[in-house]
């Protein structure tokens, strides 16, 4: 086990090199530049602010010193956000993201699997049509109509009741302000979480070893818990995986709509302003993060099944 | 005295394109001790009516008529007392001991597990008592296999897990559906001689479901043999061999290939296919493929009527008269 995980971060080096690679070079195809913003910029200034960042050596230099700089866990300064470098923005983004990502998540899996569950020992009941009603309305409306909506409903109707939540407004991340960003992101995957864990565990049960269980006299949820639901959970780990990784580094969506200090809006921003090492940042960061979960769904299958175990 | 009584079993299974009969108007009774074999092709209902036994039809298949287990009926009881009666006095081996066996659970656990359930044991015990059961049937180096998951054994080896766990608390009656199709023809000799100890030492009451008649031959004492759902013929396994009175088991006999008889050197078969259950052919439904058939088989059904003591079969042509 622990020579596998070793095994599998070797190789996450060369891989993660390669993703910096490619998007090092493909933002320098881009069309555009960090200073081309609708009022001209003088030419000497440009020259200046070219001198500035680095920009004005061949871009191969660029990549060596940016490598460099890398290799010392320097992201460098950003280009838009002045006075900053992408260091300190990641450093006050990312935990505002992470722990809005963790709380929905955890409201996703104490949500959705326990739903899926149960639309699967009730396959084609009154409960099983509604979970995945909700899920499949979770699954179609997308954030950005969602959290209006909400807001529409908790910030706005609700108002001067003991039930009206705040939106818009951090206050520096207080338990009320949280509710419904949190929600907003968590709903998407209580959704997915229980199509897959209903449809995984119709499945399980179907299998032979599940009728083997009950040929013993096991009572119906012992057969469940013990012998059907840790296969089940295998697609709904292999999900989890990447969307742990996707949730954490925040959505621009819900982080816009609800004015969230967090990551999710320098991905875009970023992007539009060229801000090279912004997006570099922020692309490593995610990367490292979905390489790491990836490493962390084979472990699991390893728990979950036996039969795929590395030694 | 009898462990199993079915009288008048149907068991019906609600499917997109219409219902199915898979088991039509099957009576069958069992005495303690004693071995009955269940023999047919696939689709001719031989699983599905002790599937209905131990109560564990597919959600859409119904069963009607009775199912006295030591008198009690079966079907319509509730899951509570399904629950108390399986695994503990009547168990079942299933077919395919690669799929039959949790693949993330050890062996000492599945098996300790049958114990714990029904009597109350502790986790010691029950692995002290699982550990005696891998012994029993044969399993070498019982106790490091305690602590194996089922891929980690052979498929020889997982069927006699199956029959251990079967066997952890001693039932009455033991279902065994086909217990050596999908192993190799020298592990299902060792398979078979460890049912038969079973059966001979601890007074077991054995129902061996197979379309194997050499299997058939070696353990059972009395057969039934099963078409399209219903029973064609029954007795005594000796006088069933010696002298077949069903076309259908005629059949079946003739293609059982031998080392001992001169031949051609081609298999014998019997022709056309086994029938869709939901287009059954009028009257006997043996009759398209049945080389004695006469115009009554085509328009009437024939009932299963005695014939001699312990024998019965359900055809309107003495066979032994053409």
């Amino acid at each position: 086990m622990l020579s596998f995980i070793a095994r599998r971060v070797l190789i996450a080096i060369p891989t993660l090199w390669a993703i910096i690679t490619v998007c090092f070079f493909l933002m320098r195809l881009a069309p555009g530049g960090p200073f081309d913003g609708d009022a001209p910029v003088p030419p000497e200034i440009l020259a200046n602010l070219r001198a500035a960042y680095n920009l004005d050596k061949p871009v191969m230099v660029q990549y060596v010193d940016y490598m460099a700089n890398l290799a010392r866990g320097d992201f460098g300064p950003s280009f838009k956000y002045k006075d900053f470098t992408v260091n300190e923005l990641i450093a006050q983004g990312f935990p505002v993201s992470a722990q809005n990502g963790l709380s929905a998540l955890i409201l996703a899996i104490i949500i959705g699997i326990p739903c899926g569950i149960l639309a699967a020992l009730r396959q084609n009941s009154v409960a099983d049509y509604t979970v995945m009603g909700f899920s499949m309305t979770g699954i179609v409306v997308p954030g950005f109509v969602m959290a209006p909506v909400l807001i529409l409903i908790f910030s706005i109707g609700l108002k001067d009741t003991p039930f009206q939540l705040p939106a818009g407004t951090w206050e520096g991340g207080a338990f009320k302000h949280r509710i419904l960003p949190v929600f907003c992101l968590s709903l998407l995957y209580i959704a997915y979480l229980a199509r897959i864990t209903r449809a995984s565990m119709i499945e399980a049960l179907r299998q032979n070893y599940v009728r083997t269980a009950r040929a013993k006299g096991l009572p119906f949820h012992q057969v469940v818990v013990r012998h059907a639901l840790k296969t089940a959970m295998i697609p709904v780990v292999t999900f989890l995986g990447p969307g742990i990784a996707f949730l954490l580094t925040g959505s621009m969506v819900i982080e816009t709509i609800f004015q969230l200090p967090g990551i999710g809006r320098y991905f875009v921003q970023g992007a539009l302003n060229r801000d090279y090492t912004l997006v570099m940042g922020v692309t490593i960061l995610s990367a490292s993060l979905i390489i790491t979960m990836n490493i962390i769904v084979d472990v699991m299958y390893g728990i979950l099944d036996p039969r795929v175990r590395h030694d | 005295m009898s462990i199993l009584d079915i009288r008048n079993l149907n068991v019906r299974f609600a499917t997109q394109d219409g219902e199915v009969s898979a088991v039509n108007d099957v009576s069958l009774s069992l005495t303690k001790g004693e071995c009955l074999g269940i023999v047919g092709e696939s689709g001719s209902g031989k699983s599905q009516t002790f599937m209905a036994a131990m109560g564990l039809l597919a959600a859409n298949g119904r069963p009607t008529g009775e199912i006295l287990f030591d008198g009690k009926n079966m079907i319509g009881a509730d899951e509570d007392t399904l629950n108390s009666v399986r695994g503990d006095r009547m168990s079942m081996i299933f077919q395919d001991p690669m799929t039959s066996l949790t693949p993330h659970m050890k062996i000492g656990r599945q098996l300790g597990e049958v114990l714990i359930r029904h009597r109350n044991v502790s986790a010691d015990e029950a692995r002290a008592q699982s550990l005696a059961m891998l012994k029993r049937v044969q399993i070498p180096e019982a106790e490091r296999r305690l602590d194996m998951y089922p891929h980690e054994l052979s498929g020889g080896l997982r069927q006699r897990v199956m029959i251990a766990m079967a066997l952890m608390c001693s039932p009455e009656l033991i279902i065994a559906d086909e217990p050596t199709t999908a192993l190799d023809v020298t592990v299902q000799a060792q398979i078979l001689d460890i049912l038969r100890d079973v059966k001979d030492r601890l007074n077991t009451a054995v129902i061996l479901i197979t379309h194997d008649l050499g299997v058939i031959a070696g353990l059972a004492d009395r057969v039934a043999v099963m078409y399209a759902g219903r029973i064609v013929e029954v007795g005594d396994v000796r006088s069933i061999f010696a002298d077949p009175r069903h076309p259908y088991t005629r059949g079946l006999l003739a293609c059982t290939p031998r080392l001992d008889a001169a031949g051609d050197g081609l298999m014998t078969t019997i022709s056309g296919q086994p029938p869709n259950l939901q287009k059954l052919p009028t009257g006997c439904s043996f009759h398209p493929r049945c080389s004695y058939v006469v115009e009554r088989c085509k328009a009437e059904r024939p009932a299963l009527e005695s014939i001699a003591a312990g024998r019965a079969k359900a055809c309107f042509v003495d066979v032994r008269a053409t």
